[in-house]
């Protein structure tokens, strides 16, 4: 494969975007220098954290783990596109503030996106299942409890299509 | 960053004052993923910074070439221990550590050079072409060598960073008395902050010859003394503001980039990034420190403690950093929560060709606290009492001396913390009662048939603030003025805000002093006077303090101003909601726009705890603590003995907090440290292995998941501490002092295996849980 910058169109948080990357650009510092995008957090470069976590087609991908390039053509969502408009917070947005789910909030915006995801797939899971499903996010600060507990508080009040 | 401003609609009691959930300000920027980390920042035309490290742990330097580097494309400069324009050397408590090496490097990974490029991979193969001629040698690495006659010296001084000794009672007569002695030898391997957001900043070179760091830190006066001292600039010339922190937990007292963007900015005259990857950042902090302890325990056959002897090694690594603080922190606790009527106490802390280690949450009283608490277990288990009843019949209250010859006189409610923890409930879910509920998870590689249940205890004490006779102060200045019709406060200090909401308390502790709902905490750095380190438990008392006197001038002022004008004496009035209100009839006679007549009033405070001592070199005797904070915790596992699996089932607390300011950011604060000292029991461990880090990736260094941690029961006690503003105490470093220690003994509970290394693997169990059966066999 040519080494060469390319083209790379894309559709961020409803936005296209188009910019040039390397081949072997990260998804992750293609959102974060290329874009501006800077919500996408690195915390180990290497797929462990969730720190970097994105919605692609409404799937999580660990954006340090994809090349810009594999996410052409593709629709994603980062923690910048979770608000419904400005000035106001998602529904699990919200609950993360009001449990106070964040402490460094350096994890946050994974976490958000691994949980929008799972709320998308099913609205209203047992803690369990929330458990399970955020065992691919690392949080240092907050050993975790508040955090399933926004999850269950967002799932609570959701409205069937919210995100 | 911004500034953060909380408005919330006005009513007559305050809202999100002293003692409410007050939500977070940066809270709401931090969600939406705006918050800039120090890992975020920009300037147009900036550079890249990278540092080139040593792969030895122990060598020294022939030669050092950087030509091959020179006029590489997009590389602007390549800067050596020869372009440190001032002190060559920098460190927190003594400047022993090369800012950049030049004829010896003590540690693998230890910086060498530094390059700024147009882009991180010009820099990255511009550190690939310097060379660097290494003489190798062999490294001290075993800290209980570092002490012996023929080991090489890697300081000046010699290996020893320092002994203390604390000498209480007569520990031989006692000895000679005791009917019942356990001794017990424990060790901790090498635990890591693993603060999400790894070292990060931005040096941008200002026009007066000086540079603005922007950087993540824990205490930004700190580092400006460090920092202009290398540079050779002073103090006015360099600004040291704080950029978004990623977590910290001790792990960002020392320097990490600062001196080197700035190095890299003064010479190429551009702003310069440097951010650390997750394996640059295990390099590039000092760890918790590795210890090897024994304690010796005696007691009546009734269980009355009469002596404790113990010996705690800590190991250093390669540079002092805050080596003889912890040392003596580790030391002070080393016999716990306990009223112990003779006691001999010998802390070493030495220096090896491991990676230095320093500050980390508990600071010390972690690894004194693992040992103690692991060695009261085995003398209940010798005196045939159960754990927490030893435990109540030793527990120490209000007047107890302890081995320093300090009484305790602020609360002690320790009997009190245990006996509410012994009266929680129990989790009523039966071991493996659901598959995913066994140790090791949906596994299904078992049916639980190995599985068994433990309940362990342990008790955890720290001194809260600085002890050892520092004055230790923080500043903060307040003013108040009416914009746009709003009484509004804003609020400077150097706090730094790291996530544990410092930020909070101070929004919080305005809004109450001066009744008035919109507060803005503006953000810190060194052009307003110092705060101290956030660290040691301290921030909420010492800053807190600190906004609290500022406020109170304030309202002296308003109300001097309001007496005046009104002719009214000044026990008449109170300053309440925003106005000047006549007490006898809560009346407003004076609106605040009035009496400030669009003038602002601004105060500063500047808050001191009370002042302590230094201990004597030979007996450690003295009033060295301002204040001490207590928690009893209880831990409940599952094991599988084949698998030696561990699944924490439970954990419970019972922490007097003092007031808690924010219930929901103590409770926080209570969970996050639980939860790293569940990591030090079971999973957190860099492998250091002849010097050298061989684990440093969150592949490879794991710390707690979602999945490891379980719900955590907590009992806040609130005793007002009579010294403190609002009777806070500190709370940020107690829960992870007793959570590894009870989590250990739950396990020696449920396996009868001794267990005395931590981090606990499977095969410590496994193998161990074999070996016993085979014993115990036919
Ligand atoms: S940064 Fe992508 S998983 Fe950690
Ligand atoms: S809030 Fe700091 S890592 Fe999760």
């Amino acid at each position: 494969m040519s080494r060469e910058p390319r083209e790379v169109v894309l559709t961020v948080n409803g936005r296209r975007y188009s910019a040039r990357a390397e081949p072997r650009t990260t998804l992750a510092d293609f959102l974060r220098d290329s874009l501006g995008l800077t919500g996408t957090h690195l915390g180990c470069e290497h797929g462990v954290c969730g720190a970097c976590t994105v919605l692609m087609d409404g799937r999580s991908v660990r954006a340090c783990l994809l090349f810009a390039v594999q996410a052409e053509g593709h629709e994603l969502t980062t923690v910048e596109g979770l608000a419904p408009e400005d000035g106001q917070l998602s529904s699990l947005q919200q609950a993360f503030h009001e449990k106070h789910a964040l402490q460094c909030g350096f994890c946050t915006p994974g976490f958000l996106l691994s949980a929008a995801e799972l709320l998308d797939l099913k609205p209203h899971p047992t803690e369990d299942e929330v458990r399970a499903w955020l065992s691919g996010n690392l949080c240092r600060c907050t050993g975790y409890q508040n955090i399933v507990d926004a999850v269950l508080l967002a799932s609570s009040r959701r409205e069937e299509g919210a995100r | 960053m911004r500034a953060r401003t909380i408005t919330s609609p006005r009513r007559v009691v305050v809202r999100e004052g002293v003692g409410t959930n007050a939500r977070h300000p940066d809270a709401t920027v931090k969600v939406k993923g705006e918050f800039v980390y120090s890992s975020d920042l920009h300037r147009d035309g900036m550079l890249w910074g990278l540092t080139l490290r040593s792969p030895h742990p122990y060598a020294r330097i022939r030669e050092i070439d950087v030509t091959g580097a020179r006029g590489m494309p997009g590389v602007r400069a390549i800067l050596t221990h020869r372009d440190v324009p001032g002190r060559k050397t920098y460190g927190m408590k003594v400047a022993d550590q090369p800012v950049l090496a030049s004829d010896v490097v003590r540690y693998q990974g230890e910086p060498v050079a530094v390059v700024a490029a147009d882009h991180p991979e010009a820099a990255r193969r511009a550190l690939a072409r310097i060379s660097v001629d290494y003489q190798v040698l062999e490294p001290l690495v075993d800290p209980r060598a570092a002490l012996e006659r023929d080991a090489p010296l890697l300081h000046p001084g010699g290996n020893l960073v320092r002994h203390v000794k604390i000498r209480h009672g007569d520990v031989e007569l006692a000895r000679a008395a005791a009917e019942v002695v356990v001794t017990g030898e424990y060790e901790i391997g090498m635990q890591d902050q693993a603060f999400l957001g790894p070292e990060s900043g931005l040096a941008v070179p200002t026009e007066d010859g000086g540079v603005d760091l922007y950087v993540s830190s824990q205490w930004l006066h700190e580092d400006l003394e460090q920092v202009v001292a290398s540079l050779a600039l002073p103090p006015e010339k360099v600004r040291i503001v704080l950029a978004g922190v990623g977590g910290a937990f001790g792990g960002r007292e020392d320097l990490s980039i600062h001196i080197h963007a700035s190095m890299l900015a003064l010479r190429t005259g551009r702003p310069v990034k440097m951010v650390y990857g997750r394996e640059e950042s295990f390099f590039g902090h000092v760890h918790r420190h590795p210890a090897l302890m024994r304690f010796e325990h005696g007691a009546t056959r009734d269980g009355k403690l009469v002596f404790v002897a113990a010996r705690l090694l800590l190991d250093g690594g390669a540079y002092t950093s805050t080596s003889q603080v912890v040392i003596a922190n580790a030391s002070y606790f080393a016999a716990g929560a306990y009223e112990v009527p003779n006691a001999r106490i010998d802390g070493f802390a030495v220096y090896t060709n491991n990676p230095p280690a320093g500050a980390m949450r508990g600071f010390g009283a972690v690894q004194s606290c693992y040992g103690v608490e692991s060695n009261m277990d085995k003398l209940a288990g010798a005196l045939g009492i159960d754990p927490l009843e030893l435990r109540l019949r030793n527990a120490m209250g209000t007047g107890t001396v302890l081995p320093t010859g300090q009484p305790i006189d602020g609360p002690a409610r320790v009997e009190d913390l245990l006996s509410r923890l012994r009266a929680m409930p129990l989790p009523d879910v039966p071991p493996g009662a659901e598959a995913w509920m066994l140790p090791g998870g949906h596994g299904n590689v078992t049916h639980g048939e190995g599985v068994r249940r433990g309940v362990g205890y342990a008790l955890g004490m720290k001194a809260i603030g600085y002890s050892g006779g520092a004055d230790d102060y923080s500043t903060a200045r307040v003013r108040l003025s009416v914009v746009d019709g709003e009484p509004t406060a804003e609020v400077w200090s150097a706090a730094v805000e790291c996530g544990q909401g410092i930020l909070t308390v101070q929004a919080q502790i305005a809004r109450t002093e001066l009744g008035l709902e919109t507060v803005i905490v503006h953000e810190a750095d060194t052009s307003i006077p110092n705060a101290g380190s956030s660290s040691a438990s301290r921030q909420t008392w010492m800053t807190g303090g600190a906004v609290k006197g500022a406020c109170e001038a304030i309202r002296r002022r308003v109300l001097q101003g309001a007496s005046g004008a009104l002719s009214r004496s000044l026990d008449e009035l109170m300053f309440e909601g925003g106005a000047v209100v006549e007490i006898r009839t809560r009346k407003v006679v004076m609106p605040l726009a009035e009496v400030l007549d669009d003038e602002a009033v601004e105060e500063s405070f500047e808050y001191h705890h009370r002042p302590t001592t230094s201990i004597d070199t030979e007996t450690g005797q003295g009033n060295a603590h301002v204040a001490f904070a207590f928690a009893a915790q209880r831990a409940v596992v599952d094991v599988d003995l084949d698998l030696g699996l561990v699944r924490v089932v439970e954990m419970a607390i019972a922490e007097d907090v003092g007031r808690a300011i924010n219930p929901l950011a103590v409770e926080g604060q209570i969970e996050g440290g639980i939860a790293q000292g569940l990591g030090l029991a079971l999973l957190e461990e860099l492998q250091v292995v002849h010097g050298k880090l061989r684990n440093p990736s969150f592949t490879d260094y794991l710390i707690p998941t979602v999945a490891d941690m379980p719900p955590v029961r907590i009992e806040l006690l609130q005793t007002p501490h009579p010294d403190s503003p609002y009777g806070v105490n500190g709370v940020g470093e107690l829960s992870a002092l007793s959570s590894t220690p009870a989590i250990v003994n739950a396990l020696r509970n449920a396996t009868g295996l001794s267990l005395l290394r931590i981090p606990v693997r499977p095969e410590d169990i496994a193998l161990a849980a074999r070996g016993t059966a085979a014993a115990a066999g036919p």
